[in-house]
């Protein structure tokens, strides 16, 4: 007899009147830290996934997109990266992405949720993997704090925090992106989630992330992925950086020749991922 | 404090009953329920609509309360220890001014230190009392006026033996306490009253540690801004007499100026807000304090700033410090605090309390998270690191005692005439000139302008201080004795 699903399903609101319902087959998990509340669902489509507050933050099957892009782009324009910082990140999936690059001597991830790190290590080992790699530190602190004591640090900051409201608020702000400056080397770059540009509701936050960003950084680009599980299936990052341009210091061979393996990332999506829809591009020319 | 009692809120009961009840309205106010204002219901929400309402007998009266909402206002003065408690509804101003006319009368002395609140300045300009002030000695390192010395009230008195009460500034806006009890204890060995503005000290009756309240310290009178460290909404004071006022008086003389449409609203919050302090303000003001004492910490490690705390004590003009302030000394980047305060605002969306010369000040409650005081310090920090300039020659705030020519109310009152500012300097000044905030006046009716005191108004102008008092728009001309 053929398995039946249950007719159980998680909910996602992502405007007033656009809702997104994933079909769930177990409730893994569900625990509250000081932060948020987490929980964890197995799914028949998305795998295994983690919410946060109630938003899903990743799952199984397309965590490999937003971990690749926010890692490789940056790696492949970036000449020496020896020095990265990840804010976020908790989950290992960064770390995993970054720990194929063999010249990168740390990574120190700045995670406050003690937590979420260890639902991640429990439910979503293909992740936490990544934080077993030698070179990786967890600073269990606010990254604001630990950012506000960083000099001329790092080649590369990744902020990997996702909600612009709530706990992670502060990861958001123009203080935020002045203390990544002052932390990066002459060279250094940001890469940082930029959220979703469609919906009318997103659309706000966006924007401020680009002009407070945009007021910090001389070169200030912002590239798109595909996400099914973000409003609008469509998300956006941003490249903040001292020196480097992502296209004019883009390095396609030099990439190509350390034959690591993607799912989403390749140097020809590099290119296409700067080039932006008019309403996209007219939203950042305006908050410039 | 009788902690049983102090979990009912009579006036609040009152409304939420008068609520359910769907009375029909053909009394005032006229939006009758937001009926006939769809667009207040929707800036305000129909909850706080609802309870906009006029006085009644379920509701009492403010002006005379014989109901719930004397039931309200013996519950506040059992929590702050007084014997009793007025509801304010027109700020601390009210309650300051109602203090100095219940002790004064026309021609009396009042002995205050001169960097009082405009509020008390005014009353004397309606009542006509005479103001003897007292030095507040200035730390002109970091630029703040500090408290009363007992030695200079001592002075003070033994001048003027037939004045009629100190009003003593407890806490200063900056967190500065003066020796309260001391003061109080002179005040009635010498036959006047002590009356305390305490308009920046309403958790200094519930948190522990903290400096000493005016109830405590046996003053008569005391007003307490519950709208700031208190919880309730803007407008919304208390006003505090000890056992030996005559409470009637006090009542009459609030109602010389008090408006007879009382915003339930205020006085909602007030009871509500009260109950919050006697049941839940010790733990809360601890949370508040180790959030200060995080926030100075963390400050305190960015080079060029200094968020002073209770090291400043010396027993004398800084007898005691409110560690629930939080106050950065900003001279070591270069930028006087008001810049600091602008550049937090425009660039940071961070909106401080108050900047002045040499100084910004942050009012830390209850409704702080961790997080923002962490975006407050990322914020200085990259403003030190973008806008720090070689710290300059700061003009030091130094006290200059007032020439007084005439009483408040004889220079207000006075015919006078306009003129430019450089061309008022030895004329008689017959208006207030301050910063706003603090609201302290820089120059107040009846003293004499001197060159001193119109370069600190340019410079604070320069500087971009909000500035309030004079009849001129933009501060070009005062209005001077003929």
């Amino acid at each position: 007899m053929a398995k039946k699903s249950l007719d159980c399903w998680f909910e996602e609101m992502h405007t007033d009147n656009v809702k997104m319902s994933i079909r769930v087959d177990q409730h893994l998990y569900s625990g509250s830290s000081e932060f948020r509340r987490i929980d964890v669902f197995d799914s028949p489509e998305f795998g295994k996934f983690l919410t946060s507050n109630g938003n899903v933050i990743f799952s199984e099957q397309e965590e490999f997109t937003y971990d690749e892009m926010i890692v490789h782009v940056p790696m492949a324009v970036h000449p020496d990266v020896k020095r990265v910082l990840v804010i976020g990140g908790g989950d290992g999936g960064v770390a995993r992405e970054l720990s194929h690059y063999k010249e990168i001597e740390v990574i120190d991830i700045a995670e406050p949720d003690k937590m979420f790190v260890d639902v991640c290590r429990k439910f979503f080992p293909d992740n936490a993997i990544g934080l077993e790699d030698v070179r990786v530190r967890i600073y269990y602190e606010d990254g604001l704090r630990f950012l506000r004591r960083c000099k001329d640090k790092y080649d590369l900051i990744i902020n990997d925090a996702t909600d612009p409201l709530g706990h992670e608020a502060g990861l958001f702000t123009k203080e935020f992106y002045g203390n990544c400056f002052k932390a990066l080397h002459d060279d250094g770059i940001m890469v940082y989630q930029h959220g979703s540009p469609f919906f009318d509701e997103d659309e706000e936050n966006c924007r401020a992330m680009h002009r407070k960003a945009f007021r910090s950084f001389p070169i200030n680009r912002v590239y798109q992925a595909h996400i099914p599980t973000c409003p609008a299936g469509y998300w956006l990052f941003g490249f903040a950086s001292k020196k480097y341009h992502p296209l004019k210091d883009f390095d396609p061979e030099r990439w190509e020749k350390r034959k690591i393996k993607t799912w989403y990332y390749t140097t020809h999506l590099h290119q296409g991922a700067f080039m932006l829809p008019k309403y996209v591009e007219d939203i950042l020319t305006e908050e410039e | 404090m009788d902690l049983s009692r102090q979990n009912e809120a009579p006036l609040y009961d009152a409304l939420e009953r008068f609520r359910r009840l769907r009375v029909v309205p053909f009394d005032v106010p006229g939006h009758k329920r937001g009926r006939g204002n769809p667009q207040l219901v929707e800036f305000l929400g129909q909850k706080c609509v609802e309870v906009d309402v006029n006085s009644m007998k379920p509701l009492d009266n403010l002006c005379h309360p014989v109901s719930v909402i004397r039931d309200a206002e013996a519950l506040a003065a059992d929590a702050f220890g007084a014997a009793h408690a007025f509801f304010m509804v027109g700020g601390t101003t009210g309650a300051v001014q109602s203090m100095v006319l219940t002790a004064c009368k026309h021609g009396d002395k009042i002995i205050m230190p001169r960097n009082v609140h405009k509020s008390a300045i005014n009353a004397l300009v309606l009542c006509g009392a005479i103001p003897v002030y007292i030095d507040p000695k200035v730390d002109t390192k970091l630029g703040i006026p500090l408290g009363m010395e007992l030695a200079d009230v001592k002075k003070a008195v033994e001048a003027n033996p037939d004045a009629k009460a100190i009003l003593i500034n407890n806490p200063s806006y900056y967190g500065i306490c003066s020796d309260l009890r001391a003061i109080v204890d002179l005040a009635h060995q010498s036959g006047m009253m002590a009356l305390v503005d305490e308009a920046h000290g309403t958790h200094l009756y519930f948190g522990d540690d903290l400096p000493l309240n005016g109830m405590a310290a046996g003053a008569d009178m005391s007003a307490i801004s519950m709208h700031k460290s208190g919880g309730s909404l803007t407008q919304s004071s208390l006003l505090l007499t000890g056992a030996s006022v005559n409470e009637g008086y006090v009542s009459n003389i609030i109602n010389l100026t008090q408006t007879t449409s009382a915003s339930y609203l205020l006085l909602g919050s007030l009871d509500i807000s009260r109950r919050n302090l006697a049941l839940h303000g010790r733990e809360s003001f601890a949370k508040v304090r180790s959030m200060a004492d995080y926030a100075r910490e963390e400050i305190n490690e960015i080079d060029g700033y200094y968020a002073f705390g209770a090291e400043l004590i010396n027993g004398g003009s800084i007898y005691d410090f409110d560690v629930t302030k939080l106050v950065v000394n900003t001279r070591g980047i270069g930028l006087t605090g008001i810049e600091v305060y602008d550049l937090l605002r425009e660039e940071y969306d961070i909106q401080m309390e108050f900047g002045d010369l040499s100084n910004v000040l942050a009012y830390i409650s209850i409704g702080d998270r961790l997080q923002d005081i962490e975006r407050l310090a990322g914020a200085l920090d990259d403003i030190a690191r973008l806008y720090a300039k070689p710290e300059g020659n700061f003009f030091s705030a130094e006290y200059v005692t007032p020439i007084v020519k005439a009483t408040p109310q004889e220079a207000f009152y006075a015919e006078k005439i306009k003129l430019p500012l450089q061309e008022t300097v030895g004329r008689i000044c017959a208006e207030s000139v301050m910063c706003y905030p603090p609201g302290i006046p820089i120059l107040a009716p009846g003293e004499v302008i001197t060159e001193d005191i119109l370069a600190y108004i340019n410079l604070a102008k320069e500087k971009g201080c909000s500035m309030q008092g004079p009849e001129s728009e933009d501060i070009s001309e005062l209005c001077v004795l003929k």
